[in-house]
């Protein structure tokens, strides 16, 4: 970065700077950094003219870019923060949303904006963020030592356009205020320029008016400043103005794009809720199901180990949530229980699969990595794929009404439901899960369980459809009817006169 | 059920993902800034739903780039923030987690990892390790890291993440793989704690006098050193404060088991079965990940012959363990990638292999989740 250190704040100190510049490393503690004729010091001092007017220093955050304008810090007399390189506006963004009530001003250097932030600058303004964007467009990268810039003019020679910025290389230059005026959601954008008394008095009034859009909490403003970098261009100050104003305002006409604050009302947003019975009743879900007491432990000896259970079948056929009601089974009767979905690509496909593991002991992983208890299979694609891993002694539970009888060893138990056509004379093929969990109940009752709980499981089975369905009451009957169509349609295919799961 | 009174319960179903929203409302965040990414987005999904339900902050970013600067902003602003991804969308995330480092500010960054390098794929993998548990972007910083292995720690932990990132002014990573992030479990949710006060460094005027700046820019080289000193103290603080392991059956252990997230319950059952089968073997897993356990590994160290880590990753966690005990002891790497799981069996098996109990050279190649 250029330091002039022998520089004059050339309009006398501002109410909403510091009186000295302490934070300012160095023996100086009067000037600013910037070089002479540098365009920075004067939006400064206009800057901070306004926001002490406004009489908002105590709620104004200034957003330091990355750029010559990363000090500004060391001048104003009002909270400040650094951004990352063109971060500025996702910066700004946090800390408005995080309090409505703060003014926040991203300033940015053309670099910063136009190139590295575009996006998150442009977002911004399309979310009508209430803050005040200040976009110094000087037209090189001042800090680095006069690289291009993305507004830099065609044929302007730079450290990296040593022959002239080229249309055809590098592009045309950005019309920053065009585009954002394009966007529905901003409410002032205005270009203005350093280049004279007069255009300083304009670029005074636009910022004032851009505090004031923030102050109403109207939305996105932002003023686009064409400024100088007589250092890097190798200007006096003359030469500096007349650049900006026949060549700069030429390519970048100077002018309000857009101006309708009057017609949007101011932005509001809710108030956190932390009362702690608030949060609870809001958070914590509905007790639907009765369950079982925290002390309550099973008959059944099978479950003192892990029983896996795998469902497969086409998305949408209500594999995911078939596994959901089995699992909420295993949450309202104390088992330990882990419910692991396929997810991405696998579900594309157009196939669904899901795993259950379930035990009175800790569950080690939701995967199942050895063979299953039991296998529920919904569509013949499954079967092929999944009849594999069913275990030894496994049982196997299909929708019949659209698969064929599977042709599997001898020691494997099987039973069959016409889960599809009974649910669609139900009334939905939605609820053909909850057929399949009717035959399950029955499976389980033959296969799983032992004394008391044989009876007591039905209403879990019942209980597990209302949990469920909490939020959908009106399909509640609906299923709890399938369940029990499932219930008395299954069939088993005994292959094994002797099981043993 | 409708002319009833309602009455709520505290235990339901949960991913990891969502509970780790839950754990994060009830610990008073009161902003979620993200952008999709599978598999962490029900994250996403649940702080869209939750966060304006309880008017509090959610908004979708238009970048991870993004998200973390938002972030950045909102705890400045002195409230509890958070933002979650995976993979690719961390690496994305680390310039503006170094600011985070260097301005000395709280956050909460979820990763639940992927598959990787590049796009790689969905499946869960441990691979970010070192981009997280190494600091990761660039400069002299460090980041708290934990690593839950069940959806009841995805929620509890939040709370923890958020208190360590308050108490140590610095990003608290809850880390873990899609494995964790996916699955579902019981979760009892713990009580609300009230709004917490907006800090005394916090950019709010309410409260707070403007002189309070936040920067990580010190232009004397000096004074940047003495600043990366400063920070550097505080990590030591860490190191020597914070460590977390969770020991199983370690003390007469002579084979030793580590692993984190999902890995750290392989772990343990491995040793269930390796104990039936007379051999002494025992769980140690990492359950602060920086700070690393040195303590709980340097004290197995004394009695353990040899260690084996076992990594949803190419060898990353396996340093920190070589470096705890000083390389006192031989540590054996068992992993798998590309979205596979290691299996019990195949622990097992590399455990009797070590030991010298297993039929040597009959050993299968581990087989991991078919895809
Ligand atoms: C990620 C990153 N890349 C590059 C840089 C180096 N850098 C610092 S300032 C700057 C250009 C700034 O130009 P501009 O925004 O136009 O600001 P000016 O100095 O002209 O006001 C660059 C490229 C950086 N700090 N961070
Ligand atoms: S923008 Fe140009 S003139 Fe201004 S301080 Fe930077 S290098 Fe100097
Ligand atoms: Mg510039």
């Amino acid at each position: 970065m250029t330091e002039n250190t022998n520089m004059k704040v050339k309009y006398g100190r501002s109410k909403g700077f510091f009186e000295t510049f302490e934070r300012r490393p160095g023996a100086i503690k009067k000037n600013m950094h910037y070089c002479p004729g540098c365009g920075h010091g004067i939006v400064h001092k206009l800057i901070a003219e306004s926001i002490a007017d406004f009489d908002i220093k105590d709620r104004t955050i200034m957003i330091a870019p990355v750029g010559c304008s990363v000090f500004s810090y060391y001048y104003y007399d009002y909270f400040g923060i650094s951004a990352p390189h063109g971060r500025a506006p996702a910066v700004a963004t946090g800390l408005v949303r995080a309090n409505p009530d703060n003014i926040v001003v991203s300033y940015q250097g053309d670099g910063d904006l136009g190139a590295i932030g575009f996006n998150n600058f442009i977002q911004a303004a399309n979310r009508g963020e209430n803050i005040a964007v200040f976009f110094v467009n000087n037209g090189i990268y001042g800090m680095t030592g006069g690289q291009m810039a993305p507004t830099t003019l065609p044929g302007q020679k730079t450290a990296t356009s040593p022959t002239g910025r080229s249309v055809t290389n590098e592009g045309y230059p950005l019309k920053v205020s065009e585009m954002v005026a394009a966007l529905d959601a901003p409410i002032y954008v205005e270009r203005v320029s350093l280049s004279s008394t007069k255009n300083i008095a304009r670029t005074r009034k636009a910022i004032r008016k851009a505090f004031q859009n923030t102050i109403d909490k109207k939305g996105f403003s932002m003023v686009e400043i064409l400024a100088g970098c007589p250092v890097n261009m190798k200007f006096n100050s003359r030469e500096m103005n007349e650049f900006i104003e026949n060549q700069m305002q030429h390519y970048f006409p100077l002018g309000c794009f857009k101006d309708i604050a009057d017609t949007r009302d101011p932005i509001k947003r809710p108030e956190g809720i932390f009362d702690k019975q608030k949060v609870k009743d809001i958070l914590y879900p509905i007790k639907v199901a009765k369950g079982v007491s925290a002390d309550f432990k099973n008959e059944s000896k099978i479950f003192q180990k892990e029983r896996k259970i795998k469902i497969a079948g086409f998305g949408g056929q209500g594999v995911l949530s078939l596994g959901m009601m089995i699992a909420t089974m295993g949450k309202l009767r104390n088992f330990n229980v882990t419910w692991l979905p396929s997810y991405g690509p696998e579900m594309r496909g157009g196939t669904a699969n899901c795993t259950i593991i379930t035990s009175r002991q800790k569950v080690c992983s939701p995967i199942v990595d050895k063979l299953c208890n039991l296998l529920i299979v919904l569509n013949q694609p499954s079967m092929e794929m999944f009849l594999p891993e069913l275990k030894q002694n496994g049982v196997l539970l299909y929708d019949s009404s659209t698969i064929a009888p599977p042709k599997c060893s001898e020691d494997k138990i099987i039973y069959a439901v016409k889960a599809s056509d009974i649910a669609k004379k139900i009334g939905s093929l939605k609820c053909a899960n909850s057929v399949i969990l009717g035959a399950l109940s029955v499976v389980m009752k033959d296969y799983f369980l032992e004394g008391k709980d044989k009876k007591d499981f039905d209403r879990a089975f019942e209980e597990a459809i209302m949990d469920c369905f909490a939020d959908k009451q009106n399909v509640i009957q609906m299923n709890i009817e399938a369940f029990y169509a499932g219930k008395e349609a299954v069939e088993a295919t005994l292959t094994n006169p002797h099981p043993g799961v | 059920m409708n002319n009833t009174t309602v009455v709520h319960t505290n235990k339901l179903l949960l991913k990891g993902n969502e509970a780790v929203v839950y754990g994060a409302l009830l610990a008073g965040c009161e902003c979620f800034f993200g952008y999709p990414i599978t598999p962490a987005s029900e994250i996403a999904h649940t702080a869209a739903e939750y966060f304006p339900k309880l008017g509090r902050v959610f908004l979708q970013a238009e970048s991870e780039t993004a998200a973390i600067n938002m972030v950045l902003g909102a705890s400045a602003a002195g409230r509890r923030v958070m933002t979650a991804s995976s993979g690719l969308g961390i690496s994305l995330k680390q310039e503006g987690v170094s600011y985070l480092a260097g301005s000395e500010l709280p956050a909460v960054i979820v990763d639940i990892m992927r598959g990787g390098p590049g796009l790689g794929n969905i499946g869960p993998e441990q691979s970010d390790y070192n981009q997280v548990v190494k600091g990761g972007g660039h400069g002299n910083y460090k980041c708290i890291v934990i690593a839950p292995n069940s959806a009841q720690e995805m929620c509890d932990f939040a709370f923890w993440a958020f208190d360590m990132a308050d108490k140590y002014l610095l990003p608290v990573y809850i880390l873990t793989d899609g494995v964790v992030g996916q699955m579902l479990e019981l979760v009892s949710l713990p009580d609300p704690i009230p709004r917490k006060p907006v800090p005394k460094w916090a950019l709010d005027g309410r409260y707070n006098p403007r002189t309070n700046m936040i920067t990580s820019i010190y232009l004397e080289h000096d004074d940047l050193e003495r600043r990366n000193i400063l920070l550097q103290e505080k990590y030591a603080e860490i190191m020597k404060h914070e460590q977390i392991a969770e020991e199983y059956l370690t003390e007469d252990a002579e084979i030793i088991i580590s692993g984190h997230g999902i890995v750290s319950r392989l772990a343990q059952t491995a040793v269930e079965e390796l104990r039936e089968k007379g051999i002494k073997a025992g769980s140690l897993r990492p359950v602060t990940l920086f700070p690393f356990p040195v303590k709980a590994f340097k004290k197995a160290a004394k009695t353990a012959k040899q260690f084996l880590c076992v990594e949803m990753s190419n060898g990353q966690m396996i340093d920190d363990i070589k470096l705890s005990i000083e390389c006192s002891r031989p540590v054996h790497l068992l992993n798998r990638m590309g979205g596979n799981v290691p299996t019990v069996d195949s622990i097992v098996a590399k455990c009797l292999e070590l030991t010298g109990s297993g039929k040597s050279g009959k050993s299968k190649a581990p087989r991991g989740k078919k895809k």
